[in-house]
This record gives structure tokens, sequence and C-alpha cells, in this order.
């Protein structure tokens, strides 16, 4: 019998990870930087000062460069389903597709619209039509962020769907339910306002080296002042929103939680690390060795994190595995969850039913596709522990999860403190160096935190494409690994040359700065 | 309304996406012609700054094509990418170059030089439209591939659809049908291109090549186009039986669906007419700039025509040579009943869409544009 060659699961979702951490080098700025300049041409429009002018003009042809590298990205990420995860686009395209395709109806076309007319529109169209094409373009791209994220987050928690055993696929069923469950929302929202974060601490960065260089001062000054505010909102809405995604992961992944907090073997009133080691030793969810080499914790908080209640039990990798344990229910109840060699079992059963359903379809066996389809309809919602062979298989990549939360957590931290600061010293930036250092640095810094955010969420929930249906293994379409690893390599080629240019053009840009605009 | 309703209704708004989509390849035709009509580095700034405002319609309404196809048809979007994976990559890749291309061309610190994003431009242009023709030339000609759902659940292999040919896709480049519909697109894009840049814009020289290049294109279309559409109604067609499902050969297929559907015959033919006036304008017509309006409309209605008569009448739109029964319909390879009618709701917006597109864009090109515009200090320029 053919069998697919795990290699070609590794390559795409090699391929798949690098375009979308590609993407998501532009997006933020799209979705910041869209808000500042509208901002600053609502300056503009109410004060008539060309002061505000040149400066939404300058930020806009940043914004512009931007922009056009990371729609590219989007066209690979649209397509990447069919090409190469073809499996998913057939079992949930009935859900997947439709976000992606009224991404496109409602947002694209507002975006991309009203982009021709901010970016070449001045002096063609009316000082107040252009204004509302700023604000379009930033309300567009941030409608396409949520419809993407709703499908990101069914994949997370997949609801208001049914499995149906005619089509074999999954079905939409409940539209809103998808549209607004909480895992989606929290993640729009989180995703939206930590992007505000980065957008901010680029205005503030490259204001500074302005600052730096003695030019542009009163240029310099205003942009902080506007990006501090702004960024400051972002950072408050996002740690809010941040604890929301938590909550939510915690009730939807536990798995996720548990790598996310490196927690094996879980308690009541479990704590919260605050900084820790892993040990590298640790080589068995369920041997002995301790997994941290050391480890301050905040004692109680991940229950209450978690569950909202400070001596909740919050479950580690071991008892999700083997059980033996009771899970708190959001209403306070505790109940013994299905174990994971329960789940195991339903998904055979689910796959077997389904076979048996079709069989006896083919037979005209009328009594035995009912008996068939009812076991289906109890265990399809595990259908997807009938491909695992091993539950250690069901552990995403602790380390990676581990630091990565730790690290946007920590920088979480850092960017409220410092847009309280800035906004706090005002002017007197211009004579702090090493402040101005640190402005700079900052850019990068905020890039990386969130991009962490997205290793947080994208490999803790391995090695689910879609939590509890679809492992990614049985996701992929069957191409020759060959054809994958030379797309792979294209790809890789033309995304380090076009992320090159794309700085290497800001950078002069920057350095010409907003002196030649009218 | 009943589900086939949804599904009919949601062909026509791919067809209809993907003419338009025909239409907007009118930046990738004159991005092929840049060094053909821009004989000096300012007349192909001219030309790229003319085409430059309209690259993001033509990208958007690829994508949104992409996105409709999926959520209508999914197993298409299965089927046909994750099989004919390379042609498709292909795409992708030289959209992608084109995107970045116009922003990048003649900034500073552009790393690669303007010629390389020039080079890109016409990368797009010419093998961007040939592929995609050649692609959409399978929906007539068939492909190599094999669905089967019950794949799901084979623990070891749950690969729903499977090509056959080890290709993937390239395949399809070697059949003289499917080339020729590649060809028709290329040179259609380029008679568009051409009529676009009579009408953007200001400047006798271009004005005068571009001319030449609507009548030399036109007459390859034309030779393109007649072979590959008489031979496609000549040909054997993939015909389904409506009460089984069944897939098989009938002849002259096509042929029978503008027959039997007369008003998307007429469609075609009024498409037609309408885009020979169109070309008509501008070769002989040197005073009036609207030959774009009326090969546009044309190229929709006829664009449009030859896509409905692959979906309609019982007709499998993407056909598997290897297994017939494999091949796809509108009836076996859509979403549900539900998410149909829930993507309908959504679909009453895009009058509203086209409407401020069509807006923007008369806004936009109130003034024809001309040398002194790439001078302007008011508004960034590629
Ligand atoms: C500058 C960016 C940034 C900052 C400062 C934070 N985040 Fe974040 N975080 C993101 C940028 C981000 C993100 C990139 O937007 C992610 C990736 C996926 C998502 O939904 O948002 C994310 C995901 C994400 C997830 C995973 C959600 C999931 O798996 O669905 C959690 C639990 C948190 N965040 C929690 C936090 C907390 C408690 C923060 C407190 C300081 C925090 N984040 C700050
Ligand atoms: C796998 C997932 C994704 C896919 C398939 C995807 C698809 C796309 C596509 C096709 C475009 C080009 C649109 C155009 O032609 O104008 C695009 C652009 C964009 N996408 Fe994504 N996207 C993904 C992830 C995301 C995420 C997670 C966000 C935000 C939270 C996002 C926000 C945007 C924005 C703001 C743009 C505008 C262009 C820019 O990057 O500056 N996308 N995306
Ligand atoms: C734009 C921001 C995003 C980033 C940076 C990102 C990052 C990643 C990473 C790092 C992986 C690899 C995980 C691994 O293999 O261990 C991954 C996989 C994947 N992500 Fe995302 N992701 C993003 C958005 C999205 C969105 C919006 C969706 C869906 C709507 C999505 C769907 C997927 C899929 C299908 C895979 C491949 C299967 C897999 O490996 O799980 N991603 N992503």
């Amino acid at each position: 019998m053919e069998t697919l060659d795990l290699s070609v699961v590794d390559w795409s979702r090699a391929q798949f990870a690098m375009t979308a951490m590609d993407h998501w080098i532009f997006v933020p700025l799209t979705l910041s930087l869209g808000f500042i300049m509208a901002l600053m041409e609502t300056m503009y429009y109410r004060t008539g000062k060309t002061e505000w002018k040149i400066m939404t003009k300058f930020w806009m042809r940043l914004f512009g460069i931007n922009f056009a590298v990371g729609v590219a990205g989007g066209l690979i990420l649209e397509f990447q389903f069919g090409t190469n995860w073809s499996n998913y686009s057939w079992l949930v395209g009935d859900i997947f597709g439709a976000p992606l395709a009224i991404e496109g109806i409602m947002a694209f076309f507002l975006e991309s619209t009203f982009f021709v007319i901010m970016f070449f529109g001045w002096n063609k169209v009316s000082k107040g039509f252009h204004l509302a094409a700023t604000w379009l373009t930033w309300f567009g791209a941030t409608l396409s962020s949520l419809w993407i994220l709703v499908a990101n987050a069914w994949m997370q928690y997949p609801t208001g769907t049914t499995f149906n055993s005619d089509t074999v696929r999954s079905e939409m069923t409940d539209f809103w339910a998808v549209l607004f469950s909480p895992m989606a929302m929290n993640k729009f929202f989180h995703t939206v306002t930590s992007s505000w974060i980065v957008g901010a601490a680029f205005v503030i960065g490259v204001s500074a080296w302005y600052l730096m260089k003695n030019r542009n001062i009163e240029f310099a000054h205003k942009s902080i002042k506007i990006a501090a505010g702004f960024g400051l909102l972002g950072i408050i809405l996002a740690l809010y929103s941040g604890d929301g995604s938590a909550y939510q992961v915690a009730q939807k992944q536990p798995m996720k939680l548990a790598a996310m907090e490196g927690l094996y073997q879980g308690n009541n009133g479990e704590g919260l690390v605050a900084v820790g080691i892993l040990n590298p030793a640790k080589k068995e969810y369920n041997d002995s060795t301790n997994p941290f080499l050391m480890k301050i914790t905040l004692p109680k908080l991940l229950s209450f994190l978690a569950y909202r209640d400070f001596n909740a039990y919050v479950p580690g990798v071991k008892d999700l595995l083997d059980g033996g344990y009771l899970e708190t229910k959001p209403d306070g109840q505790t109940v013994k969850p299905v174990t994971t060699n329960e789940k195991i079992v339903f998904g055979q059963m689910a796959q077997n039913a389904l076979k048996g359903y079709k069989i006896a379809k083919k037979t005209h066996n009328d009594s035995l596709a009912a008996v068939n389809k009812a076991i289906f309809a109890a265990t399809s919602p595990y259908y997807g522990y009938g491909y695992v062979k091993d539950k250690k298989q069901l552990i995403p990549n602790i380390p990676l999860t581990f630091y990565s939360f730790r690290f946007m957590v920590v920088f979480g931290g850092f960017f409220l403190l410092y847009f309280i600061f800035i906004l706090y010293i005002k002017r007197r930036i211009e004579n702090m160096k090493w402040l101005q250092i640190v402005a700079i640095w900052a850019i990068p810094l905020a890039y990386l935190t969130s991009f962490s955010g997205w290793i947080v969420a994208e490999v803790g929930r391995q090695p689910w494409a879609i939590q509890d249906l679809l492992p990614t293994f049985a996701a992929v379409s069957d191409v020759p690994v060959g054809s994958i690893q030379a797309t792979f390599t294209i790809f890789a080629v033309m995304f380090i040359v076009l992320f090159v240019a794309i700085v290497s053009i800001m950078v002069k840009e920057i350095r010409k700065g907003p002196e030649h605009i009218q | 309304m009943d589900y086939a309703f949804y599904q009919e209704y949601w062909w026509l708004l791919v067809s209809l996406l993907g003419a338009i989509l025909v239409f907007l390849f009118f930046v990738q035709g004159g991005q092929s012609l840049l060094y053909t009509i821009g004989k000096t580095e300012d007349e192909r700034s001219l030309l790229v700054n003319s085409i430059g405002k309209k690259w993001e319609f033509t990208f958007t309404t690829l994508v949104t094509f992409g996105g409709a196809f999926f959520a209508s048809f999914p197993l298409f979007y299965s089927t046909s990418f994750g099989g004919a994976y390379w042609p498709w990559m292909i795409i992708l890749i030289c959209f992608v170059l084109q995107a970045v291309s116009y922003e990048f061309r003649k900034k500073e610190g552009n790393i690669l030089g303007h010629k390389t994003y020039e080079a890109f431009l016409l990368f797009n242009g010419f093998v961007g439209l040939l592929l995609f023709g050649t692609a959409v030339g399978t929906f007539f000609t068939g492909s190599e591939f094999i669905v089967n759902k019950e794949n799901i659940y084979q623990p070891m292999m749950p690969v729903i659809s499977q090509w056959q040919n080890p290709l993937h896709g390239l395949e399809a480049a070697f059949n003289v049908r499917n080339l020729l519909l590649g060809f028709s697109i290329f040179f259609l894009a380029r008679v568009l291109g051409s009529l676009y840049f009579i009408s953007n814009i200001h400047n006798p020289d271009i004005n005068k090549r571009s001319r030449k290049q609507v009548l030399i294109n036109a007459i390859f279309f034309l030779v393109c186009f007649l072979t590959f559409f008489i031979w496609t109604l000549a040909s054997k067609g993939f015909a389904v039986k409506p009460e089984t499902g069944e897939v098989y050969m009938q002849n002259a297929k096509y042929l029978h669906n503008f027959i039997e559907m007369p008003i998307i015959g007429i469609a075609m033919l009024l498409g037609v007419v309408s885009l020979l006036y169109g070309i008509g304008i501008g070769i002989f017509c040197p005073k009036s700039a609207k030959g774009i309006w009326f090969a546009g409309v044309g190229t929709v209605l006829a664009v449009l025509s030859l896509l409905l008569i692959l979906g309609y009448n019982n007709t499998a739109f993407y056909p598997s040579v290897t297994d017939l029964q494999s091949s796809l319909t509108i009836r076996n390879s859509s979403s549900s009943y539900f998410t149909l009618k829930v993507m309908s709701v959504v679909s009453l917006c895009i009058p509203f869409v086209l409407a401020y597109i069509f807006y923007a864009w008369r806004m936009m090109d109130k003034k024809q544009i001309d040398m002194k515009d790439l001078e302007s200090k008011q508004n960034p320029q590629y």
C-alpha cells in the first residue's frame, strides 16, 4: 500500500511557517502605521498646517513600501492552503474558505482601492475625501485581519460545525458561532492591539534616530508624542486581551497551556513561572526528571489566570496524557475528563464507523448504515485522534513554546514601562542619548515580541492543524518532497532578497527624511 | 431557493470574477509591452506609472477569485492547486515579484537595480498570463487526477485528491489546445494593455505605438482564439448524467451548451462584437480613446460565457481524463448548502464594492497623465 512520505509533511510545514512569518513581518506595521497616519492627517484636516501634511506623507511613504511586500506574501499564503494542504482544503474548506472569501470581498478591495487614492490622490480628490480614504485603508486592513483570524481561531477551537459522513467533511452549521467564538474575538483583539505596539515602536525609533542626528527635531517630537500615546493604548489593550487569550487557551487547548508553562505534573493552586530555565535532560513526559533547572514562580497565579480561581487544578502534560485528575469547568464544577486513551479509541471508532457507513451505503444495507452513522455522530468530535499512533505525538515543542511565551510577556511588560516613560519625559528625550539608542533597538524587539506570540499560538497547537479533528500529517497534499523543497528554496531566496531590499529602501527613505516632501 | 440554485449562483460569481480578472490582465499585458512601446527611460516610467495605479485591482481580484473558489468549490481548490502544483506555484511567484516591482523599481537602495524590477514585470506579463491561460485550458481538455474521498480513513495515505502525472501540472503546457488558450489570453491582454495606454496616457509617440500594438496583437489573438474556439466547439466534451452524476464524453458538448442556453450564446456573441468594436476603435479612430471600454465589456462578457458553459447544463468543469468519474462538477465539488447560503448574503455587498471601485477609478483617471506628471512632487511616483 502507498504510504505518505512524512518528509512531505515537514517540508510543507516549513514552507508554510516561512511564508506566514514573512507575511507577519509586514502586517503589523500596516495595521498600526495606518492608524498613526490617519491620526496625523486628521490633525492636518482640522488645523490646515502643512507640517501635519508632511508628517502624514512621510509615514505614508514607508507604509506604501511595506504594504506592497505584505500583499505579496499574503497571496502565497492563501494559495498554499490548496497547493500544500489540499486535504485540509477539502475537509474544512466549507468553513475555512468562507472567511477567506468574505475577506476578499469585504476587506481587500476596500484596502486596495482606497490605498490608491490615499497614495496617489493628493490634490486629485478633496481634502475630506482623502482623509476618508486614509481611514478606510486602515479600516480595510483591520477588517482583513478580522476574517483571517476568525479562520485561524476556528482551527484552534472548531465550533459551529459538524462532520458530515455523507460528504466526508466538516460543514458549517452556525456562522455566528464561528464568527463570534470567544477564541476568535480574543485573537482578533489581541493581535490587532499588539500590532499597534510594533508601529508605535517603529515611529518612535525612527524619530529618535532623527533626534540623535540632530535633525527634523519638531517633526520627531510630534511623531513621538502621537506614537507613544498610541503605543500605550496598544499595550494596555494587549495586556488585557493577552490575558483573555491565555484564558481561552486554558479552556480550549490545555495542552498548549501546559507547554507554555513547561508544566508536566499539575497541581491545585499552580503558580505562574515568571523566570525559568528548562532542563534539557528531560526526555520523557513521564520520567522523574525535574523539568526545570531553575524557576521563580508567582504563587497560585496560573490557576487564577487559567480558571479565575486561585485554587483550581491546572493539568500538566502528564495529567492530560495519562488522566487521573479532575477538570474544573467554567462554572466551578469539577468533572472527570475523557482520557487521551479513550479519545484515541473514540477516534478509531469514528474512522471505522465512517468506513462501515460507506460500505453499508454501497451495499444498500440501511440498518447497518444507520448504526454506523449513530456511532460516528457520537465519536466524530474525536475523529482526529484516530490518526494518532502514540500519545507522545500529542505533545508540542515545549521549549519553543515556553521560551516564546516568556519572551512575549516579559517584553510586553517592558513596552508598558517604555511608552509610559517616553510620555513622561516628553522633550527631554532630546538630550538622552541612551534612550534614543534604546528606542532604535525597540523596533526589532517589538517585531520579535510579536513573532513570539505567533510561535506560542502555532507551535503550541501542534500536532493539530485543526484541534482534535485533523493532525497536520493528515492535512497535506500528495506532492513529491523534491518539489516542495524546490519551492521552499525559491521562496526562501525570494523572501530574503526582498527583505534586504525593503530594509535598504526604508533606510534610504528615512535618511532622506521628510525634507523633500511637499 | 434550493441547493442547486446556490451552486449555480456561485458558479456565476466565480465566473464573473474570472472574467473581470481576464479584463484586468491589461495590467500584465501592458507590462509585457514595456519595452515595445516604451523606447526611452522616461517613456517606460510613464507606462509604469500608468498601469501602476491599477495593478492592485488585478492582484486583489486574483486573490478574491482564489478565495471565492475556495469557499464555494473547495474540492476544486484541493484537487487543482494540490495537484497541478507547479504551474500554480510559478504563477504565484511571478505575481509576488510583480507586487514589489512597481514600488521598488525607482527607489534608491533597491539593491537589484531598476532593470531587474522591469524584468520581473515582463516575467509576470509573459509567463503569468501564459500559464494562467494554459491552466484554464485544462478546464476544457481535462487533467490527470483521481479523487477518492474515502482515502480520508486510510491512516497511511489519507490524501483525497491525487495527481497522476509526475509533472504535476506542467504537462498541461504540452497540450496544443491549452497552449492556444494560453496565447489567446496573452495576446488579448496585450491588446487591452495597449488600449488602456491609449486612454490613460497623453503622449503622441506612445499613442501611435500603442495603436500599432493593438493591430498586431489583435491578429495573433484572433488566430489563436478562433482556432481554440472552433476546435473546442467541435470536440467531445465532458457531460454529466443528471440523474446519476455519471460523467461521459459527449460529441460537441460545448456547442450544445451554447445552443441549449441561448442567453449565454448571445452574451458570447455580444462579447465578441463589443471586443472587436473596441479593437476597431483602437486601430481606426486615432481621435478616440474609448476602445478600452468596449473591449473591456466585450472581454468580460465573452470570458463569462465561456466559463458558464463549463459549469452549467450538466457539464464537468474540471474533468479528469484518468478517471472520468473523478471529474468535478458544480454539484459534487461545492460547499454545503448552509455555507453557500451564508456567503450569498455576503455577496450582496458586491455591487457596492464595484460601485466604489468604479467611482475611485473615475476620480483618479479624470485627466490623462503625461511627462509633466512624472515630475510632480505632490504625489509619489513609481
Ligand atoms: C508586540 C506584541 C505582543 C505583546 C506585547 C503581547 N502579545 Fe500575546 N500575542 C501576540 C503579540 C503580543 C500576537 C502576535 O498577536 C499573537 C499571536 C497569535 C495571536 O492570537 O496573537 C499572540 C498570542 C498570544 C497567546 C496565544 C493565543 C493562542 O494561542 O491563541 C497568548 C496566551 C498571549 N498572546 C498572551 C499574552 C500576554 C499574557 C501578554 C502580556 C504581556 C502578551 N500576550 C503580550
Ligand atoms: C494564513 C493566513 C493568511 C492568509 C492566507 C492571508 C492572505 C492575505 C492576502 C491574499 C493578502 C493580499 C491582499 C490584497 O491583495 O490586497 C493579505 C494582505 C494582508 N493581510 Fe494577510 N493573510 C494571512 C494572515 C494574516 C494575518 C494573521 C493578518 C493580521 C492579523 C493579516 C493581515 C493582512 C493585512 C493587514 C494585509 C494588507 C497588506 C499588508 O500586509 O500590508 N494576514 N493577506
Ligand atoms: C501571520 C501570522 C502567522 C504566523 C507568523 C504563523 C506562524 C506559523 C508557524 C511558526 C507555523 C509552524 C508551526 C510548526 O510547524 O511547528 C505555522 C503553521 C501553520 N499555520 Fe500559522 N502563523 C500565522 C498565521 C496563521 C493563520 C492566520 C492561519 C490560518 C488561518 C495559520 C495556519 C497555519 C497552518 C495551516 C499551518 C501549517 C500546519 C502546521 O504546521 O500546523 N497561520 N504558522
